[in-house]
């Protein structure tokens, strides 16, 4: 099923469909739950916004994180494990953290099963990158388009399985049995609602089970490298069906996105070019990231230009550059130099690999970007340096899942990605989101799976939920005169930029909250254009209800905690604080209300086993 | 810097439709997508138009622009003189379903014909080896972002329809060739080249190759070795032999000439 089909009138009622597992979301996590639960034996439908093989997993480039020990024998999973939790200043669920790191390497290889052709070392095994924090060469990688071959591989795998598609499909609302399941008062998932872009239709799914595999939440940003399906539609949705957020205060920006030209402001520029060599640069042409050393960081982090020059060819006996310390470390340097006035002309700081490495090199490692800056900017990138700034990139933050499950806390919905949280505490290193997709994509489709066949009596949906459904998805038609949906969106970028961005402050975040109540009140007023048919006002105003619950969620977290650690900044309590680091926020969205809940809730605690990973150098 | 763009965009559905004039204010370093956007945002909230990452790497904006096969994120406003309209029509070779958004189900039709990789056993540690020069061609290949432009150009179904059902087109060719050159792969695909996917009646233009935005050689390095190595196979006897005698109509001579390393 392609999703191409205008023989279907809008008008002639509602399709209805039956599946075990139902996955939202093509990207990496999406296909890889889906594969695997149709390899649990499970009938498996996909849905995605946009075309099969398009979904933000495309867009990725660096690599795959995964302790194969191809180039580093001393690699192995208990390093990356650590690597990870300090990465997330221990504010990861350690479960979570342990399954990545054990499980990842096997996740790639799969992925070379089914026709992935990775970057190969001197003797044929699949070649490993350096990435900021990881503490030896990791990242398996296809040039700087790891994310293009992850997404083919796993489409054409899907493909080949025969699996359903509906693509260009946007789901709306989930559906639960309230006659059905045990504890919690809404029952277990039943299905969802959605339509179909193309035609408008609205179609009916009847599931025991849905996985979220929704990605991120980058677009409620105005300089972000994330794109118009990132809307945080699966935080949305799974709050709707009464399960909970944790770490949503977490907004990871990358430090390096392109600042010039407007156009494509924001745009990332992959951390392989630091990995490779790149180097940061003030105006006053300082290497300004040995002024940036955190305490946390110091015994492993280079202090001189010749130790971490040392470091690209002999790593046993250097520390690593402190361009390669974690994405929030550098992000808030680059804010820092930018505040006082050392900045480039466009607002950005410079990264150097031009006089660094050579042009071929250059061209062989990093083809993407040296395109990119080529066709977009003018610059050639092995002639002169880059401009870059911080971007809006990726949430930490996600439904709250069992780890080895990936069921939330209603029974029968699944997350699995950029949607779940957990994994990534306050800060995810680079390259651990492809490889989470991997690994958590597959235990998700394959619990759902089991947790499907093991269902004897299937929930069901009733005519008066799906009712609701269609009338709340069309209420956008109703309203006449009423506002653009286009400039509340552009509103809502600008006050979680401005309110919400790197730096935070409590009065700031107080704004934003009485900002986004005033945004949610001009939101149901809001009015579009036009008819059903592959309409983009309309979809974007149903989009904005999940950008707006999810906002407040952030700026809600944000206020909340009152110290500084990984994603999350405060300016006014700018150190880390152990009370605040044994702890999560969870949020949830109380059936009779439409602002969100939050609570405080223990991290669970890490074993003595694994603790003592954290003693050693 | 920023002046008025004059644009004629075509609106419409599978009914029919026409081009729209319109003045969109762009700035300085802007890409057509950009003028595409801010026509939907302030002039034509429902001007339908497909993307994702504006940045020429997941292939979903593609269009005509000025009649050319393009991405509209890659291509640049300054690669116009100020003064001259810029007309942007949906992919002609596919069905319209609104405005720059078309149907590109066929391709999605044809990818599902291929036979997927399927590779020799894995090396005894679990582990395979692979030559980074022998991988190349076949990450060339896979470059391919999947616009579907080269796809849009051939003229074998630009303007005839009915060649569809029997042709794949230079995209699956590529994916064809891409199969064949793994070094681990088992299959031999050449025989379903020719018969089901068509090769046979690509003429070697090269128009595919000149479209392709991610400047992949699809005629010289996918499309006529693939062609070679069909013709080779029709008339190698040993080939022919070994099927007859052993019925292995589905694997080739390929893993016995580039066995496990
Ligand atoms: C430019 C860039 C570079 C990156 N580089 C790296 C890297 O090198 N290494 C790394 O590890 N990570 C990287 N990341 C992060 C990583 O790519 C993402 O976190 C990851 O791909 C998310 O995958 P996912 O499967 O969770 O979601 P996605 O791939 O984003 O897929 C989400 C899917 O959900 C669908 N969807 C969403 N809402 C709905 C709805 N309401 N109804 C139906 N379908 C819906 C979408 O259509 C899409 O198919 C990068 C990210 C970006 C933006
Ligand atoms: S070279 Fe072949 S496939 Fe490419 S456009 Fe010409 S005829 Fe079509
Ligand atoms: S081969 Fe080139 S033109 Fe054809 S679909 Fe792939 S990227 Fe597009
Ligand atoms: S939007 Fe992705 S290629 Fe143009």
């Amino acid at each position: 099923m392609t999703g191409n089909r205008t023989d279907a009138g809008v008008d002639t009622g509602i399709e209805r469909h039956e599946y075990d597992v139902v996955v939202i979301g093509a990207g990496g996590a999406g296909l890889r739950a889906a594969i695997a639960a149709h390899d649990a034996g499970a009938r498996v439908a996909i849905v995605c916004k946009s075309l099969l093989g398009k979904a933000h997993t495309v867009m990725a480039e660096g690599g795959i994180a995964a302790a194969m020990g191809n180039l580093y024998a001393d690699d192995n999973w208990r390093v990356h494990f650590r690597d990870t939790m300090r990465g997330g200043k221990m504010l990861n669920n350690w479960r979570m953290a342990q399954l990545h790191a054990q499980e990842a390497p096997e996740r790639v290889l799969e992925l070379e099963e089914w026709g992935a052709l990775f970057d190969r070392t001197a003797d044929g095994l699949i070649s490993q990158r350096d990435f900021g924090g990881h503490r030896y060469a990791r990242l398996a990688h296809v040039g700087d388009r790891t994310g293009l071959e992850m997404i083919r591989t796993l489409q054409q795998r899907a493909v080949d399985l025969d699996i359903d598609v509906f693509m260009e499909f946007t789901v709306t609302e989930l559906f639960r049995d309230p006659s059905t399941g045990s504890g919690g008062t809404g029952g277990r998932i039943s299905g969802a609602f959605g339509y179909w872009r193309e035609t408008g239709r609205f179609v009916v799914f009847e599931s025991p089970t849905v996985v979220l595999a929704t990605g991120g939440i980058g677009k409620s940003y105005q300089v972000t490298s994330n794109s118009w399906e990132y809307t945080g539609d699966g935080h949305a949705l799974a709050m709707r069906a009464g399960a909970s957020l944790i770490n949503m205060e977490f907004v990871q920006f990358h430090p390096t996105g392109m600042v010039w030209p407007p156009s494509v402001k924001g745009l990332l520029v992959t951390e392989s070019v630091r990995g490779d060599g790149g180097v940061l640069k003030n105006a006053e042409g300082e290497r300004f990231m040995f002024d940036y050393i955190p305490e946390f960081f110091k015994k492993e982090t280079a202090d001189t230009i010749e130790e971490a020059e040392g470091w690209y060819t002999d790593k046993k006996n250097h520390r690593r550059p402190p361009e390669l310390l974690p994405r929030d470390e550098v992000a808030r340097a680059i804010n820092s130099e930018i505040k006082a006035g050392r900045g480039s002309p466009h607002g950005g700081v410079y990264l150097d690999i031009a006089s660094r490495r050579s042009p071929d090199f250059i061209r062989r490692r990093l083809p993407s970007m040296y395109h990119q800056f080529k066709e977009l900017a003018d610059v050639d990138i092995t002639q002169e340096p880059m401009e870059v700034g911080p971007t809006c990139h990726y949430v930490m933050g996600g439904v709250e899942v069992d780890a080895d499950t990936e069921q939330s806390i209603v029974e029968g919905l699944y997350a699995a990605g950029e949607v779940a949280g957990g994994m990534h505490g306050s800060n995810r290193l680079g390259g651990n989101s492809l490889s989470d997709l991997l690994v958590f994509g597959r235990r998700a489709g394959h619990n759902a799976a089991y947790h499907s066949m093991r269902t004897k009596q299937r929930p069901t949906v009733s005519a008066e939920q799906v009712k609701a459904a269609s009338a709340a998805a069309l209420h956008p038609f109703e309203v006449e005169g009423g506002e653009n949906p286009y400039t509340i969106q552009t509103d809502l970028q600008d006050v979680m930029q401005r309110l919400v961005g790197i730096i935070r402050t409590e009065a700031e975040l107080r704004d934003s909250l009485a900002e986004i109540e005033r945004l949610k009140e001009r939101a149901k007023r809001l009015s579009v254009e036009g008819h059903r048919q592959y309409n983009p006002g309309w979809h974007l105003a149903l989009d904005l209800a999940n950008m707006l619950v999810v906002s407040e969620c952030i700026a809600k977290a944000a206020l909340e905690r009152q110290e500084s650690r990984g994603g999350h900044t405060r300016d006014d309590y700018p150190t880390p604080d152990d009370g605040w680091g044994a702890l999560n926020l969870v949020l949830t969205l109380p059936s009779d209300s439409d602002s969100v809940d939050l609570k405080h809730q223990p991290l669970p605690v890490m074993p003595d086993d694994l603790k003592t990973l954290f003693e050693e150098s | 810097m920023g002046y008025n763009l004059k644009m004629r965009v075509w609106r419409g559905d599978a009914s029919g439709g026409e081009l729209g004039d319109y003045n969109v204010a762009v700035e300085e370093g802007e890409v057509v997508l950009d003028a595409i956007h801010r026509l939907q945002a302030t002039q034509a909230g429902d001007l339908a138009v497909r993307w994702n990452c504006k940045a020429g790497k997941c292939g979903s904006c593609s269009a005509e622009i000025n009649g050319r096969p393009r991405l509209m994120c890659m291509t640049r406003l300054s690669d116009f003189d100020e003064s001259e309209t810029i007309t942007v029509t949906p992919m002609r070779a596919f069905p319209v379903i609104r405005d720059l958004v078309t149907d590109v189900s066929y391709n999605y039709e044809k990818a599902k014909q291929l036979p997927a990789a399927r590779l020799t056993p894995r090396d005894p540690d679990g582990k395979r080896r692979m030559k980074q020069e022998d991988v190349e061609r076949g990450q060339e290949f896979r470059k391919c972002i999947e616009c579907f432009l080269c796809q849009n150009t051939c003229h074998v179904v630009r303007d005839h329809e009915d060649n569809k059902q029997a042709f794949a087109g230079p995209r699956f060719f590529l994916r064809y060739a891409e199969l064949d050159m793994h070094p681990l792969d088992t299959h031999d695909r050449r025989a379903l080249a020719q018969e089901a996917a068509g090769i046979g009646m690509c003429n070697i233009t090269k128009c595919c190759t000149e479209v392709c935005p991610e400047g992949i050689k699809i005629t010289d390095n996918a499309i006529i070795p693939m062609k070679e190595r069909v013709v080779d196979r029709k008339y190698d006897p040993v080939v022919w032999l070994g099927e007859k005698i052993f019925k292995r109509s589905d694997r080739g001579t390929r893993s016995e000439e580039h066995g496990p390393a």
